[in-house]
């Protein structure tokens, strides 16, 4: 093939690092995603870097220090295509609880010299920083997913990734559904597909792992969490994980 | 097979629970995967089975607006509840299939979902309906559905008569039900009492008579006759929810305005439940799928729902964007569109899409509300 591959680039901002493992997880497919793509910037799976500017940069992780914030922008100015993946890069993720408390109380418990920690107020998504041209949404991400825009951009075409219920995936694979057979509070009808609903086919409610679905009613799936029994701050809090900072998620407290 | 040709046994059969099973065994021989009712996830769902005690055997379902469990009923019922979150189509029109594989050569491989022998044991009134309503939408026309049609030839339908209806059933008001209608090879009334459990059978096809010949089933005697119609005359006194058909369709075309619809919207979670356990509901999207090396490309087929954005996607967005024309366009289709374009309602009354909504929305109270809306605007 004369055709320069696609130079690919991961970067990670705030996060735990498990949407970069699932890379790593493609276990079956590393060795053709090796040959059509150049892996040129990877920290988390090799310390020998290609310089930039890249096709495709894949960010990881959200803002939360004013350096994130001024990074970002060189990231964005070096990558031809930035995709951000799994929940903190495209909501904030776990982190951004805080962003209902303000983090200086926090550090005074955490950091036995909290002035050294230069940090922001909010965790915020990637895309609140600079344009972003596709998001992968997820926690951690499906791996499968990333192979699919990965397929999809060597092939010029939209990936598709659809962006209704979770409870669409529980009727493919025949799970029933558990809050109508259990009562169990299940976010399921207001979060996007994407993980295969894992959670409600072994009889847990879904965790809310891919955010807000399009068009969704959150207000109404609280009102029913509080009509099966849940108290309204324990169906608040059900909202609050790592997508609380979603626009969809974000006002339930409000709304409710 | 189709629509089955109508040969209504006069005969009836008697069927003791061990001449079930063997039903079932002598399917299992004719190369049937037999496929029937059991209990999985605190449900009742259709799965392949071997024999009758896989069956959900003494249990009943309670079901409400967004409700659903499973209970003891204190008899050894086989069939004694009605009908669950899976439905037939499951089968019939599988939630994804394969349609196509195109390599870069030029390659195309059209995949019609495979052919099987399937028997199915205890198809309800309602499901033999929509099972009808299937074969009227995706075999009727000049396009038939390759994969509907593959997975429909080798069907054997063991239909049941529910002498109970559910607290959703409304298929008495439509006309579907309780008594299963054409289209089985065999029906069964099940009788159960003190000390007494036995099934009255009727061949529906000379295979369904044929099958009956072969376990032995004796002719029923008139008392046994008389049990079972004692029960079916009853089943039609327990009906507790109606739907109003008279003029429906007109009601709906004259009403798409209407303030119902707006606080709906406020409930409806746009989460496709409701149309992804209807037996009838049709709608499917395709795929495209590329692996890396690009060199193979496949199509697949997977159910769809009108409360999805991506369902209405035309050239510059969705021309469905709000719940409230989510909802209107499928109750307007189910019970409305859909006489004008496949002669028949689209809803069988089974009542799946109101226990299974997250929030207990309910058809047959939005079309009655939508009813007395109306009168109040024309009387106010």
């Amino acid at each position: 093939m004369a055709r320069r591959r696609p130079r690919i680039a991961v970067y990670k901002f705030a996060s735990c690092d498990g949407c970069q493992l699932s890379i790593l997880d493609l276990e079956d497919e590393l060795l053709s995603i090796g040959e059509r793509f150049e892996i040129a910037y990877f920290m988390e799976a090799t310390r020998a870097v290609v310089r930039g500017p890249y096709d495709i940069g894949l960010v990881e992780g959200s803002i939360t220090t004013p350096h994130d914030a001024e990074l970002i922008k060189e990231i964005r100015k070096n990558c031809r295509v930035l995709i951000t993946i799994g929940a903190c890069a495209t909501a904030g993720g776990i982190q951004a609880l805080r962003n209902w408390k303000g983090s200086a109380e926090f550090m005074k418990y955490v950091y036995a010299s909290p002035e050294y920690i230069e940090t922001l107020d909010k965790s915020t998504p990637i895309s609140d920083h600079v344009q972003v041209d596709f998001e992968l949404r997820g926690c951690p991400i499906n791996k499968y997913q990333l192979l699919e825009v990965m397929a999809a951009y060597l092939a010029g075409r939209a990936p598709s990734i659809p962006n209704h219920s979770v409870c669409v995936e529980c009727k493919l694979r025949g799970t029933a559904c558990i809050m109508v057979s259990r009562g169990i509070p299940c976010l399921g009808p207001v979060t996007q597909a994407g993980c295969g609903a894992i959670c409600p086919a072994y009889g847990r409610g879904c965790y809310g792992c891919y955010g807000p679905k399009e068009s969704l009613n959150s207000k109404s799936l609280m009102r029913r969490f509080i009509e099966i029994g849940r108290s309204r701050e324990d169906a608040v809090m059900l909202f609050r994980l790592f997508n609380a900072w979603a626009p969809g998620f974000r006002e339930v407290e409000a709304e409710a | 097979m189709g629509a089955k040709e109508e040969r209504a046994g006069t005969d009836h059969y008697f069927l003791d629970p061990q001449q079930f099973d063997e039903l079932i065994a002598a399917l299992r021989k004719l190369g049937y995967s037999v496929i029937g009712p059991v209990v999985r996830d605190g449900a009742i769902l259709y799965d392949e089975i071997e024999s009758a005690s896989q069956l959900p055997v003494g249990l009943r379902d309670r079901q409400g607006p967004g409700y659903y469990r499973l209970e003891e009923r204190g008899d050894k019922a086989f069939f004694g509840f009605v009908v669950g979150p899976h439905s037939w189509k499951k089968f019939l029109y599988p939630p994804r299939v394969k349609l196509l594989t195109v390599s870069r050569k030029g390659e195309v491989t059209a995949h019609n979902g495979g052919e099987r022998k399937m028997a199915f044991i205890g198809v309800r009134g309602c499901e033999l309906a929509a099972i009808s309503v299937l074969d009227k939408v995706l075999l009727g026309g000049p396009y038939v559905d390759p994969v509907y049609s593959t997975k429909r030839k080798h069907v054997f339908i063991v239909a049941v008569n529910c002498t109970e209806p559910g607290e959703n059933c409304f298929c008495l008001s439509i006309g579907t039900g309780p008594e299963a209608g054409p289209g089985y090879d065999i029906s069964l009334t099940e009788v159960v009492g003190d000390g007494i459990h036995y099934f009255v059978a009727r061949a529906g096809s000379s295979e369904g008579e044929n099958l009956l010949e072969r376990i032995g089933a004796r002719k029923a005697t008139g008392q046994e006759i008389s049990e079972a119609s004692v029960r079916m005359e009853k089943s039609h006194t327990l009906f507790r929810k109606s739907l109003d058909t008279v003029g429906l369709k007109e009601l709906l075309y004259r009403n798409l305005e209407s303030p119902v619809y707006t606080e709906v919207a406020e409930r409806c979670l746009a989460c496709a439940n409701c149309t992804l356990v209807c037996p009838t509901c049709f709608c499917t999207t395709v795929e495209e799928v590329t692996d890396l090396s690009g060199e193979v490309a496949e199509r697949w087929r997977r159910w769809d729902s009108c409360f999805n954005a991506d369902f209405s996607y035309i050239h510059g967005g969705s021309i469905r964007s709000s719940r409230l024309s989510r909802y209107r366009q499928w109750l307007t289709h189910k019970l409305g569109t859909w006489i004008d374009q496949f002669g028949v309602l689209g809803c069988v009354g089974c009542g799946r899409c109101i226990t299974w909504c997250p929030v207990g929305i309910d058809i047959t109270e939005e079309a009655a509300k939508i009813r007395r809306r109306e009168v109040e605007v024309s009387t106010a």
